[in-house]
């Protein structure tokens, strides 16, 4: 006879598993488990909306109390996917409403939010407190003054780089007019002024505020204001840093800054005058992050302040640091985990470069614990990729993008095979990898063969032919999600290998060659994936061998969606148009 | 070798204009990997793409006709480097965010600003913020019309003049095809020029400036729409009319 677990002891243990993996892992040992593992979920993650439905959700998991979603593929944050594709986040707040009103927290990334949803949410969860909006759009100011005013128990608002149809400040003071729980405030993204007095009041009555991101109309004068009511601040984005250069202006800001004995986190920075950097000079030896992406500060500015930041975790900068202010970075910030590195130039063929292969090397060697990379450059070797693998084995993410298409290695003309080889076979902790540049199929042998944990896949204007993809697809272990663009292949590759489509989250593809037939052939045969033909000006005709624009294919077990514009075609949508051509040559 | 000599797996392999897709279930990849591998390694030097011949309605950038993989090669990179040198940029490339990418317009404005310049003229690139936008990016601005929930976005520096943004924009929302016009079609994919607001197409271009106030297109010189346009709506002529009359 099988020894059973009590439940009540089993619940004791899942308690302290909070990792949804080792979730998933529990519930399927056997019935019970499950059964004890999804009533006890209170944290639920979705990683594709059209994955599973809302109801399906809400009934499996009663006692949830968080829920994470994300809409649209990766690739929409390029302008890749035309407006209109879907992401809507209504039906689920309709669904949560109903069957799961003790909700807290809503996270939501890539979706279409609207002012009614805000409302929705507002009234139908009373104890609401997290709502965290990340490059979501479709909503105004309206929505977010109706969650101010409404969820009394508010303790995080997130406006992450989200598209907000700003109607003005108001929305401010819709935050009740006793003491708010407030404990974070992000409304970086939004474009226009909000009063400060406004805003001096809702910091003054919010003992809780730790992190607060301010927008770019508000001015140093503001900030100053800002910082003196709450100086308890662990994370600020400032407004704009620019100001007329007055002596009691720097004197002000630099008090108000010293004052923040526990700043950690310093974003926003936006036109910042040099002349106003060593204001920031006492906090910088408590720094762990720094976005100075927005920063339009060059070199020696740059390292005056860098070079005090010893404790510094993640930086964010722009190409203007040049390579000799990585190289600095590399002797100051042994504490780096994380680099990003952004173009300064919009313009895909600027000559003058700033950084090269050789900043992202320094980093590398001086760096120990680095571990996340996203680098923009112009060109690159295969030389400087083997060091940097060599060197920081502990890689778990490695974005690189070399600008310029198609770009060999520069110092040898060859492709950067051998590089990205080193990185999949050096890193063996990479769960992230976008790579760029010349590249044949061989290197994606080397990643499908090495790159066992990777996770997420980047690829742009590569290999030869559909044997990269095959590699891809008939390697790469725990492969969850890939994003393809202009490359020359498609359907063999794909088709060989449909069935590893099924334990992936999704794949897109665009300016590729699928052409029609296959993924009409693909939908046909896998009913568990939703294969979307997404083309903006889709033909009247459609010939099998015409290569669509996009693809998107994804798992599902909610069916084929309901919900898609005219230009995303389904094989649900257009069931009577069959496989004609089958023969084989 | 030629690869034409697989049987029984998927090939995309062709001497005939139509892609032919195999539909046996050897389309699972169990016993057909090592052939298929083999098949493609042998079969690449000579490999040869399909031809697709009537793909005349394609509408992929980087979609080519060529035979040769090297040619299809030069084909994605012949488009990339046309469309960089037109509009400055491929669409969605290099992968920066459209929040970002209007910042850092905002920037190469700034940086023709000699170093020492004073914070007055810096105030001065600052207001003149969406005037940078001149330069070569792209300026996303949201368009919506009348009737049609969705909206959609458009790049203002794709164009240099109202006729080509026009145009892009009965394409966009009038095209009867894509089923994107809630209107009855008739007669209306003759719809005139829609700037014109003189309401023979019954439908007005309008746009938000950076006050604020909605203002009909077409009346101020392009840069200076360019300097002050946020977002675009297409009405219909009557509440056009009325809003007209609010601004004059």
């Amino acid at each position: 006879m099988a020894l059973r677990l009590p439940s009540k002891v089993l619940k004791h243990i899942l308690s302290f598993i909070d990792s949804n993996e080792d979730r998933n892992s529990v519930s399927l040992v056997c019935k019970s488990w499950f059964e004890t593992e999804r009533k006890t979920r209170k944290r639920v993650f979705v990683g594709n909306c059209y994955a599973v439905t809302p109801a399906a959700v809400a009934r499996r998991f009663p006692a949830m109390r968080s829920l994470t979603l994300k809409g649209k593929p990766h690739f929409a944050d390029y302008n890749l996917v035309p407006d209109g594709w879907g992401g809507y986040a209504c039906p689920w707040i309709e669904s949560m409403a109903a069957k799961s009103p003790y909700l807290e927290e809503i996270r939501l990334k890539r979706m279409v939010v609207t002012d009614d949803c805000l409302e929705r949410i507002a009234a139908s969860f009373k104890n609401f407190k997290v709502l965290v909006l990340t490059s979501c759009e479709g909503f105004s100011t309206d929505g977010i003054a109706a969650i101010a005013s409404t969820c009394r128990n508010l303790r995080v608002l997130e406006l992450r780089e989200c598209i907000v149809e700003d109607l003005g400040g108001d929305w401010l003071s819709y935050f009740p007019e006793t003491s708010t729980s407030l404990v974070s405030l992000d409304f970086s993204c939004l474009d226009s002024e909000v009063k400060i007095s406004d805003l001096e009041r809702l910091v003054s009555r919010s003992p809780n505020l730790k992190s607060l991101k301010l927008n770019p109309a508000v001015t140093l004068d503001g900030l100053v204001s800002i910082l003196r009511r709450a100086p308890q601040l662990t994370e600020l984005g400032t407004g704009s840093f620019a100001a007329e250069l007055k002596p009691e202006a720097f004197t002000k800001l630099s008090k108000a800054f010293s004052n923040c004995k526990q700043l950690q986190s310093l974003s926003g920075l936006w036109d910042v005058l040099p002349e106003y950097l060593p204001a920031l000079y006492s906090v910088c030896p408590g720094l762990t992050s720094l976005n100075l992406s927005y920063a339009t500060v060059r070199m020696p500015d740059l390292v005056e302040l860098l070079r005090r930041c010893s404790k510094l975790q993640k930086l964010w900068v722009m190409d203007l640091i040049e390579d000799k202010g990585l190289e600095a970075v590399a002797s100051y910030c042994k504490e780096l985990r994380e680099l990003r590195v952004f173009p300064s130039e919009p313009d895909l063929d600027a000559t003058n470069i700033p950084v090269t292969e050789q900043g992202l090397v320094y980093v590398s060697k001086g760096c120990r614990k680095l571990e996340s990379v996203l680098y923009f450059c112009v060109q690159f070797t295969n030389a400087a990729l083997i060091t940097i693998a060599r060197k920081r084995p502990n890689l778990k993410c490695f974005r690189l993008c070399v600008i310029e298409p198609f770009a060999p290695d520069y110092k040898t003309n060859e492709p950067l095979d051998k590089g990205f080889k080193a990185i999949a076979e050096g890193c063996k902790d990479l769960r992230r990898l976008s790579v760029s540049g010349l590249l044949s199929d061989k290197a994606f042998k080397y990643i499908g063969k090495h790159a066992k944990k990777v996770r997420m896949l980047s690829i742009a204007f590569a290999g030869d032919s559909d044997l990269m993809l095959h590699h891809l697809l008939s390697g790469c272990e725990s492969l969850k999600k890939l994003e393809i663009r202009d490359c020359p292949f498609g359907d063999t590759a794909l088709l060989e290998n449909a069935a590893k489509l099924e334990t992936m989250r999704s794949l897109w593809m665009s300016s590729c060659f699928v052409s029609f037939g296959a993924c009409k052939l693909l939908s046909q045969k896998m009913p568990r994936l939703n294969v979307e033909v997404i083309d903006e000006h889709p033909p009247k005709t459609r010939p099998e061998s015409s290569p669509v624009e996009r693809i998107y294919i994804y798992r599902t077990v909610a069916g084929p969606r309901m919900d898609t514009p005219e230009f995303v075609w389904t094989l649900h949508k257009n069931p009577e148009i069959g496989v004609s051509k089958l023969a084989i040559k | 070798m030629e690869g034409g000599s697989v049987s029984g797996s998927a090939s995309a392999l062709s001497n005939d204009e139509n892609l032919v897709v195999s539909c046996e279930d050897s389309c699972s990849p169990v016993g057909n990997e090592l052939e298929l591998g083999l098949t493609l390694s042998l079969g690449r030097k000579g490999y040869t793409r399909v031809a697709y011949a009537d793909d005349s309605s394609s509408s992929s950038s980087s979609s080519s006709s060529s035979l040769s993989r090297a040619s299809v090669i030069a084909g994605i990179k012949r488009t990339a480097d046309s469309m960089a040198a037109t509009s400055g940029q491929v669409v969605g490339w290099p992968p920066i965010r459209t929040y970002r990418m209007n910042s850092m317009v905002v920037n190469q404005a700034k940086t023709l600003v000699s170093e020492d310049q004073n914070s007055e003229i810096r105030q001065e690139v600052n207001k003149n913020r969406t005037d940078a936008t001149n330069m070569r990016s792209s300026m996303f601005v949201k368009v919506t019309m009348d009737g049609i929930p969705i909206g959609r976005k458009i790049d203002l520096n794709a164009h240099k003049c109202y006729e080509s943004l026009s145009n892009t924009l009965e394409e966009m929302f009038l095209k009867p095809k894509t089923g994107l016009s809630t209107r009855e079609t008739d007669g209306r994919m003759e719809t005139p020029v829609k700037i014109l607001p003189d309401g023979s197409s019954g439908l007005v271009l309008t746009y938000e400036d950076k006050e604020g106030d909605w203002m009909l297109v077409g009346d101020v010189p392009w840069g200076m729409f360019i300097g002050s346009v946020r977002r675009l709506r297409i009405m219909k002529t009557s509440e056009a009319t009325g809003k007209a009359q609010m601004i004059l």
